[in-house]
């Protein structure tokens, strides 16, 4: 396994400079907004993968109140920080495009808000995760999680109604994407989905040592005699 | 389920008695309101028309901030001499406990509602023009949903480190679709302008969402050590 990782590391490389070609180059520039659409092909899949991972430890974190499995705890503490890195992607590449496209640099709609909110909750689990004491880390987080996923719901509602008794500048509005375009925005989506995986094992790996070394830790307290602990 | 109900009274009474005697909560909450209520009017000097429009935010804000100073209070009690520990290792209802906590505050939150409420009016000149009579629904079903959350998260948080500050950040992001809903309402109620109808179902579907979360869920977190 630990040596699949550095050939996974390449691919992916290989993968995130075909799809920045793909972006750059390749792909149309768009007719009315210009070179600037191009920051597209990183905020959408950016907020794709961050959704994904937000899923995923969801699902995780029911797994863990259910079975009290230390390694679905690991994954939901991995792919929360994972996904709060790719959601501020995507949160900073979001005004960056808006202000000269729309000419305003944040705005109460749906999509925006319900990602901001979502970033929220998740840092909040983080800082849960941080200030906790160790032992009842693991429930507490799984507890939040789930909380957060039934706010997700009611906050959609809540901004959409919002929404629709203030005027609001209009955004999107369908039109169809170009194929090139399609195709690169799809690419990167694949390139930020293997970079976010490749990162989570990563990290996950680290959890695992750092776990073990606490563990050790531990015991070598435990089995050192006193006289050392009453020389301090 | 008579013992649930009984355990709870007794709970409840007990929270009750003991806030009877020291007023600690209400009387912080009270002190605390006010000063952001002045420090409010300080800052914005609103006509009454404008206020009108901002007096929901407002009103709100002050609530949030004061329920919190309550909450943070709430299992403080129950750690001193280990009496939560000994609830743990009772056969009693978890739920129970849980129940007369986010009752006990609920009333809180409303003594204080009750008495603010005459001093918003003065300070910011405020009338309603919508249907006045939704404004208790509205201030119920939007303490509950402070309430609610606030106890759960207040268990949840007195097991981290620097826990008063824990429970602001967990409780906000959560709390921002009842917050937005609550907000929303009044400002309709004192402008007239729309119907509140929409966002106090909202609020109401919050409220049932997150008391049977807490319910499943209080349990797991009382037990957690």
């Amino acid at each position: 396994m630990k040596r699949a990782f550095p050939i996974l590391a390449v691919l992916t490389g290989a993968l995130l400079s075909y799809a920045l070609y793909q972006a750059l180059v390749v792909a149309p520039t768009e007719q009315t907004m210009g070179n600037v659409q191009r920051i597209f092909y990183y905020h959408v899949p950016s907020a794709w993968t961050a959704f994904i991972l937000f899923s995923i430890n969801f699902v995780a974190s029911i797994v863990y109140l259910i079975r009290r499995n230390a390694k679905a705890d690991m994954l939901a503490l991995v792919t929360a920080e994972v996904g709060v890195v790719f959601c501020t992607v995507n949160l900073v590449t979001g005004p960056i495009w808006a202000r000269p496209v729309w000419g305003i640099w944040w705005t109460w709609d749906l999509r925006l808000t319900l990602t901001l909110v979502l970033w929220l909750i998740y840092v909040s689990y983080i800082v849960l995760r941080r200030f906790s004491s160790s032992g009842q880390t693991p429930l507490l987080a799984a507890v939040l999680a789930v909380f957060g996923a039934l706010d997700v719901p009611l906050v959609y509602f809540s901004i959409w109604f919002f929404r629709t008794q203030h005027p609001q500048p209009v955004i999107g509005g369908g039109g169809s994407l170009d194929p090139r375009m399609l195709h690169a925005l799809l690419i990167n989506w694949l390139a930020f989905s293997c970079f976010a995986a490749l990162v989570c094992w990563s990290r996950y790996r680290l959890e695992v040592l750092r776990r073990d070394l606490d563990e050790t830790l531990a015991l070598e307290a435990l089995l050192e005699p006193r006289s050392s602990q009453t020389r301090i | 389920m008579s013992s649930v109900a009984s355990l709870t009274r007794a709970t409840l009474a007990k929270d009750l008695r003991l806030e009877w005697r020291s007023k600690d909560a209400i009387n912080s909450m009270l002190f605390f309101s006010l000063l952001v209520v002045v420090i409010f009017s300080f800052s914005f000097d609103p006509t009454a028309e404008e206020s009108r429009r901002i007096a929901g935010g407002l009103v709100w804000v002050a609530f949030l901030f004061a329920a919190v100073v309550a909450l943070n209070q709430t299992w403080s009690r129950e750690m001193r001499n280990q009496v939560l520990d000994a609830y743990r290792v009772s056969p009693a209802s978890p739920n129970a406990l849980f129940l007369a906590k986010v009752i006990g505050n609920f009333i809180f939150v409303t003594v204080l509602q009750a008495l603010m409420t005459p001093l918003f009016i003065v300070f910011y000149n405020l009338r309603a023009l919508g249907p006045a009579y939704q404004l208790p629904i509205i201030a119920a079903l939007g303490t509950w949903a402070l309430v609610v959350n606030g106890t759960f998260f207040a268990a949840m948080s007195l097991r981290t480190r620097s826990r008063e500050i824990m429970l602001p950040l967990l409780l906000f992001p959560i709390s921002i679709p009842a917050l937005l809903a609550m907000v929303e309402a009044t400002g309709a109620i004192l402008t007239g302008e729309f119907s509140a109808r929409f966002w106090i179902v909202l609020l109401a579907a919050y409220d049932v969402v997150f008391t049977i979360a807490s319910l499943f869920l209080f349990g797991l977190v009382l037990q957690a050590e």
